[in-house]
């Protein structure tokens, strides 16, 4: 937990020395949502939630790391930083590794939110939750999985970083829609069939649903306005017939 | 300023924004009336096994998802200028009927997945399910029906 949280540390500091390196302004409202998704994964890895057989506080963390966190963090739009910030070899360097297939792969939502969704199965439908309780390293490695996963899944969904060849607004809505299927599935079945040597676990499944409900809203809230604002679609409404 | 007027939204385009926003508005008055406010609904019944939860999960995000989809697109369409109303309510009223009657025939008599209410005679329920989405179906195509020998406006 404490290489967890100097790890939270480090990028708030490398992410706030960027923004000094910036090429250009850097806009106060991505740095603000860079530190409130690290404050949010911070509450989540250390606050009562990162014990394991109390369900209830377990979903609340679950969400503040896999969900909200992501969204905050994607908001901030890192990559872009790191492009503008790095200098220009790095930066060439970087835009590179972006382009190369692992990297289009990962950032794929048709790949990124299914593997999202298949790590939560993971995790929960099989006897993994129960088996890293008593295993702080591999609880770790846990909780940093879900929260890379959710970064990715969330970044592939809205796309704010540069992504070559982006996919249409429609695949990124119904990939999002399918991500929250599985995860309003799988809520119900934790419901149903709770994890062995757990308490709460109905309350934690509805916080799950619920919770899962309000950040999916909110990301395609934000994805359709970014496809309402985008060039492309502002052209092809004042376009003449 | 354009030198020439916007290009109206493609028919198509209202019919999909319309049908999604139904179907998504059907979907989330059911879920807060009657999952949040009523407590009719049960979560999870405990009798319909595998099938429900899927069905049940799988509902809520498709609707949740449609209605923010159908209010992007509906805002787009508004943008472009002259707005066909008939074929839009027409198509919005389809798709809330559509999901109404899915709910009521479908997922309650026909698959048995959840009911209306719980520990209740349903007759009255289900007929006050089915009649109100067939009334919505019926008003959806008349008004889809009547927007064809209407076309849109051009300009």
């Amino acid at each position: 937990m404490t290489v967890l949280l100097a790890l939270l540390l480090a990028a708030a500091a490398a992410y706030v020395a960027a923004t000094w390196r910036c090429r250009s302004p850097w806009p106060l409202a991505r740095s603000a949502a860079w530190l409130a998704g690290l404050a949010a994964a911070a509450v989540a890895v250390a606050g009562p939630g990162a014990a394991h057989a109390d369900m209830h506080a377990h979903m609340a963390a679950h969400l503040l790391l896999g969900m909200v966190a992501p969204v905050l963090f994607v908001l901030a739009a890192p990559v872009t930083l790191a492009l503008r910030a790095l200098p220009p070899p790095a930066a060439r360097r970087l835009s590179r590794l972006l382009r190369t297939a692992p990297a289009r792969w990962a950032t794929d939502p048709l790949v990124a939110v299914p593997v999202n969704a298949a790590g939560l199965w993971l995790l929960y439908g099989t006897g993994l939750h129960t088996a890293v309780a008593h295993r702080p390293a591999l609880a770790a490695l846990v909780w940093l999985h879900l929260l890379l996963s959710g970064y990715l899944a969330t970044a592939a969904v809205l796309a704010v970083d540069p992504a070559p060849h982006r996919r249409p607004v429609a695949v990124r809505a119904l990939a999002l829609a399918g991500g929250a299927a599985a995860h309003d599935v799988l809520a119900k079945v934790l419901y149903a069939h709770p994890p062995a040597g757990t308490v709460g676990a109905e309350e934690g499944a509805r916080l799950m649903y619920d919770g899962g409900t309000v950040v999916t809203l909110v990301t395609a809230a934000l994805l359709w306005r970014r496809w309402y604002v985008s060039r492309e679609a502002v052209r092809a409404a004042t376009q003449p017939a | 300023m354009a030198d020439a007027l916007p290009r109206p939204a493609p028919r198509r385009r209202l019919l999909v924004s319309g049908l999604l926003l139904g179907a998504g508005t059907a979907g989330a008055i059911d879920e807060i009336v009657f999952h949040q406010l009523l407590h009719w609904h049960h979560f999870y019944d405990r009798a319909s096994g595998a099938a429900g939860l899927v069905s049940d999960g799988l509902l809520h995000a498709a609707t949740f998802s449609a209605a923010v989809a159908g209010m992007a697109l509906l805002a787009d369409a508004r943008r472009r200028g002259p707005f066909p109303a008939a074929l839009w309510w027409g198509a919005m009223l389809t798709g809330a009927g559509a999901f109404q009657l899915w709910d009521g025939l479908g997922n309650h008599k026909l698959l048995r997945l959840h009911q209306v209410r719980y520990g209740v005679d349903l007759t009255g329920y289900d007929v006050a399910w089915v009649l109100p989405g067939a009334a919505l179906l019926l008003a959806g195509v008349v008004l889809l029906v009547r927007s064809r020998s209407r076309p849109v406006p051009r300009t």
